[in-house]
Parts: structure tokens; sequence; C-alpha cells
């Protein structure tokens, strides 16, 4: 018996666009060794990509930034893209989001650039076969140089092959599934982020927190996947540095010029700046699609509140998909 | 132990220790840290002790808030009968080229001291160090405290790239870095010592409530150990 090496499958990069990374729901039981979350910052959008295709929860997936990737398909497969508003086109066919789509070998697939929104989320069948042994994720921190295809840190580019399976026929051969419209957001939308209001609030004259959640404020162009800065009405903080603990994802931390920044996925994992409190994960996702110069106001709410929406996302995708 | 706790996020909550930091408090913190992980398990998604506090991530698909805190405080308030520390006392040697060519700021620590630069040296590597908390970037541990002498301000100007291993001084605090990052501490020597492989179990060589020594070793030994004069 001779032994042959398995031929790689799956899809090959032509053009990687701005920015484009593995992610899935991030890493548990690491932020101790200084390691970030990571994961999809959009995880509505992220989690409908891979139930559409009827995914596990936590499978890896492309986070594309600002559109411009395209590739080319070695196997026979389905995807599905959503997240921002991005016209997508296989083999030059305009093509719909949020719908799980068959893709040939040789089909050449193009997102342009984003018409509103920013990240898009590609989902492919079985999911990539990248390695998720970091806090059990394949998310890619590129400043720590962790996580992705090589464990490296390393953004998708040119050439790269991302591995993933063949269907079967009888796989390709299922009906189309869309998001239900009503679970598709506008991203052109105002943004009204639901927060908790944390410990520190009292560090806030009240005359401050009454600006913060009364007026508008616009995302600044310092935004990355680590962090969101605002620009608006600046806040006066009372007292020093706080001694560093951990810092929750979506916290609003408060430098010394008065500025919010909402710190998120890629955040450090401990610091000293006084936080008002927490932007809700799924008012992130909101966020996650908004560009620089967007609006953005504030509205308190309940922890209470909070968990019941939060654990409903999380038990919704976590049950096993009807798709399958 | 007295604690309490704050909400700090939808499936965050951070207990306090404690107002200032002080070497009291970081086993106290450790021995809490490791009792929660060992009996709350899977319930909390991350455990992050930090000089004074640990935040704790929890799973809401298995609790929230007061279920959560209904076995967290039995937990923490019972651990205040336990006097002695379970952890292990042995203190990691970390062995230091301590010289201009890796520690640029070595003269000038010296100079601000007023002493020479074989003093400093012979005062970093005299005493054990704690590891108070990890964070900043991945395995970076903040050790304290150093002599008083040879305490010296963070650089009014960062410096772009700091080496991998590289080890520097900022007020009464002194930290490796285990990856080569922007950085603005005082820099007076280095490791030839891998400090963080996401490969390895575990991944950072040192974790908050450790010990660490340091090891004045020559050029010859920094080389032998696999050190790097430039990356």
């Amino acid at each position: 018996m001779t032994k042959t090496t398995k031929p790689k499958n799956g899809l090959e990069i032509i053009n990687a666009g701005f920015l484009t990374l593995l992610q899935d729901a991030g890493r548990n039981q690491v932020m101790h060794q200084g390691l970030a979350n990571g994961g999809a910052m959009d995880r509505h959008a992220w989690a409908w990509a891979n139930r559409l295709l009827g995914n596990n929860y936590n499978t890896p997936a492309l986070e594309i930034t600002f559109g411009g990737l395209q590739l080319i398909s070695q196997v026979a497969t389905r995807i599905a893209i959503t997240g921002a508003e991005v016209p997508f086109t296989i083999n030059g066919q305009p093509q719909a989001l949020w719908s799980s789509i068959n893709l040939m070998p040789g089909d050449k697939l193009q997102l342009d650039a984003p018409k509103a929104g920013l990240r898009s989320y590609l989902a492919v069948g079985g999911g990539f076969s990248v390695p998720q042994n970091l806090g059990g994720s394949c998310a890619t921190l590129v400043r720590e140089g962790t996580g992705g295809q090589n464990e490296n840190g390393q953004k998708v580019a040119e050439g790269d092959l991302l591995p993933c399976q063949s269907l079967t026929t009888k796989e390709l051969a299922q009906q189309s599934f869309k998001v239900p419209a009503a679970n598709i957001p506008d991203y052109k939308q105002p943004l009204l982020l639901d927060v908790i209001l944390g410990a520190q609030v009292d560090r806030f004259p009240a005359a401050s927190l009454a600006r913060f959640f009364n007026e508008t404020y616009r995302l600044s162009p310092q935004m990355d996947r680590m962090g969101a800065r605002l620009d608006g009405p600046p806040l006066k903080v009372i007292g020093e540095r706080l001694i560093s603990e951990g810092i929750s994802l979506g916290a609003i931390q408060v430098t010394a010029d008065g500025q919010p920044i909402i710190l998120l996925n890629d955040r450090q994992t401990i610091g000293g700046y006084p936080k008002l409190g927490a932007v809700t994960p799924r008012s992130l996702d909101a966020l996650a699609q908004r560009l620089p110069g967007s609006e953005v106001r504030f509205k308190a709410v309940s922890l209470h509140q909070a968990q019941l929406r939060e654990k409903e996302f999380l038990q919704f995708f976590n049950k096993k998909s009807p798709t399958k | 132990m007295h604690w309490r706790y704050d909400i700090t996020g939808v499936d965050t909550v951070t207990l306090h220790f404690g107002e200032r930091i002080e070497l009291a408090l970081v086993n106290p913190i450790q021995q809490a840290a490791q009792a929660l992980r060992q009996q709350l398990g899977a319930r909390l998604l991350d455990v992050v002790p930090s000089y004074t506090s640990i935040m704790l991530r929890y799973n809401l698909l298995k609790d929230d808030l007061a279920s959560l805190m209904a076995d967290v405080a039995p937990l923490l308030n019972n651990l205040s009968t336990s006097t002695n520390s379970q952890l292990a006392t042995n203190i990691i040697e970390i062995p230091i080229w301590y010289d201009a060519k890796v520690g640029p700021d070595l003269p000038r620590i010296a100079e601000l001291a007023g002493i020479t630069e074989q003093q400093v040296i012979e005062l970093h590597s005299s005493q054990p160090y704690q590891v108070f908390a990890i964070g900043f970037a991945p395995g970076f541990a903040y050790l304290g405290e150093v002599p008083e002498q040879l305490a010296a301000p963070r650089l009014a100007t960062p410096r772009i790239k700091v080496p991998a291993g590289s080890l520097g001084i900022a007020d009464t605090q002194t930290a490796l870095y285990p990856l080569a990052s922007p950085g603005g501490w005082n820099l007076i020597g280095r490791t030839p010592l891998t400090l963080f492989d996401p490969k390895r179990e575990p991944a950072s060589l040192l974790n908050a409530g450790q010990q660490v020594k340091f090891r004045a070793i020559n050029f010859a030994e920094y080389q032998a150990l696999g050190g790097q004069l430039d990356d």
C-alpha cells in the first residue's frame, strides 16, 4: 500500500482585503496569563453565519473588516456571509447576504467595500479546520502573536489556503436557509448602547453622569479590536487612578482627558482607569458595525435585564441548529 | 478573609480584598483564586487575580449573579480560617545578563542612585520578588518591590520596541518583557529564557503569587543559554 498525502482542500485567498482574521467565540481561562479573550467582534452576525450552515456555536469563521476579500474555492462546500451590507458576488453574479449558498470548486468569491456596516463574517459548512488550542479558541491576536491558522497571530494573507471539508452531494442538495428579516440589523440606524452601571460610578460627579446619558458622542477614528474611543462632552473623574484590576468586555473607561473608551475583545487584561460601567455584549455587536464619526448614545439598563438578553442569545445559538 | 464585590459587567464580578498594594495580600488572593477555580470549575470562564482583586467571568448558561455569589461567598468566608498558604513556595530563578548593551538604562539608574553599575546589579539581584499581577501583555509579570534606591520613574517617551526578555524598572516595580513590544520601563538587562510560549503548558513562566529571584550571569553564559544580542 502506498502512502499518499491527502491533498489540501479549502478556500484559497486571492486578496485578503484590509483585515481578515480567523475568529470564533473567543478564549476562556487565559486572561490570568495576560492573554486577551479575542473572538468575533459582532457575535450576532458571526453566530448567524455558522447557524445557517448547521455549525456548532464555537466554529471558526472569517471576520472581514471593510470588505475587499477575494478567494477561489477548491472544494464543493456551502458558505454564508453575514454582517456588513457589502456587494458580494460569486463568479461575478450578485449573491444574497444572510443566506446559505453553495460554492463549487473553481468558484471565485468577491466582497467589495461595505455600503453600511464594517465587518463581514464568512462561515463555511463544517467550519475551517484550524487549531483551537489557546483557551479553546482560534482567535487571532495580531498584537500578541497568538492564534489564527498558524498560531502566530498572523492575519489572513494572499496565498493562504484556509482548510475546510468538501460536503456530500446530499448536503449540497439541501435547501438554502435565510436569516429571518427581523434578525438582520440595520447598521444605518442611530446607535443607542445599553450600559450596566459599575461600582466606580461614584467616581463621576452627577453632572458628568447626566451628560454621559443625555448627550451624543461620536466614534473617534481611534477604534480597533482593542477599544473604541469616543469624542464628546468630557467627563469629570474624581480621585486618582485605581489599582489595576481585571477589565471586563465592554468596560467604559475614562482617561485623564475625560473622553470615554469602550474596551473591546482584544483589550488588555488588567488596567487602572476608573470605569463608569460596561456596554452589554448585545450592544457591542451593533457597535462593531459602526464607522468612525457615527453618533452614539447611552442608556442604563439593569444587570438582570442584560443577563436575560445575553442568556437568551447564548441559549438560542448553543442549541443544535435546525438546519442539520 | 475580609472581602467585598462589585458588579463590573454582564458576566463579570470583581472581588476586592484590600484597598492598597501590599505583600500581605498576594498569598490570600492566590489562595482564593485557586479555591475558586477548583471548586467552581467550568462555571468560571476566567479568574483574573490582580494586586488587590480577583475578577471572575462566569457562564450565563450556568449562573446568574445570585447563584454564583451563593457559592462564592461561603467559599471566601471559610477561606479566612485557613492560615497557611497551600501554594508552592519554591522560588523561580531567572538568569539575567545585566549590561548596558541589553539594558541601556543601567548607567542612568546607577547615576540616579549614586552607586556603581555593579552595585545596582548586586542590589537588584540580592532579594526575592513577588509576582503581584500578570497583565499588560501575555505573561508580563509585575514584580515588587525593588529597593527604594533603584526606584525610577517610567521614561517620558516609551521605546517603540523593547526586545523580548528585557528586564525593566518602573517606580518600585520591576518586570520582564515576555514578547517584543513598545515599553516605557527603564531597561537594565535581559534574560535568555523564553518567558512566554503559547505552545507550552503553562504558557507563562511566571504566574501571580510566585516568587522570583534574579541571578546575574555574564555574556558567555547568556549566549550559552540561547540569549541573543538583537532580535
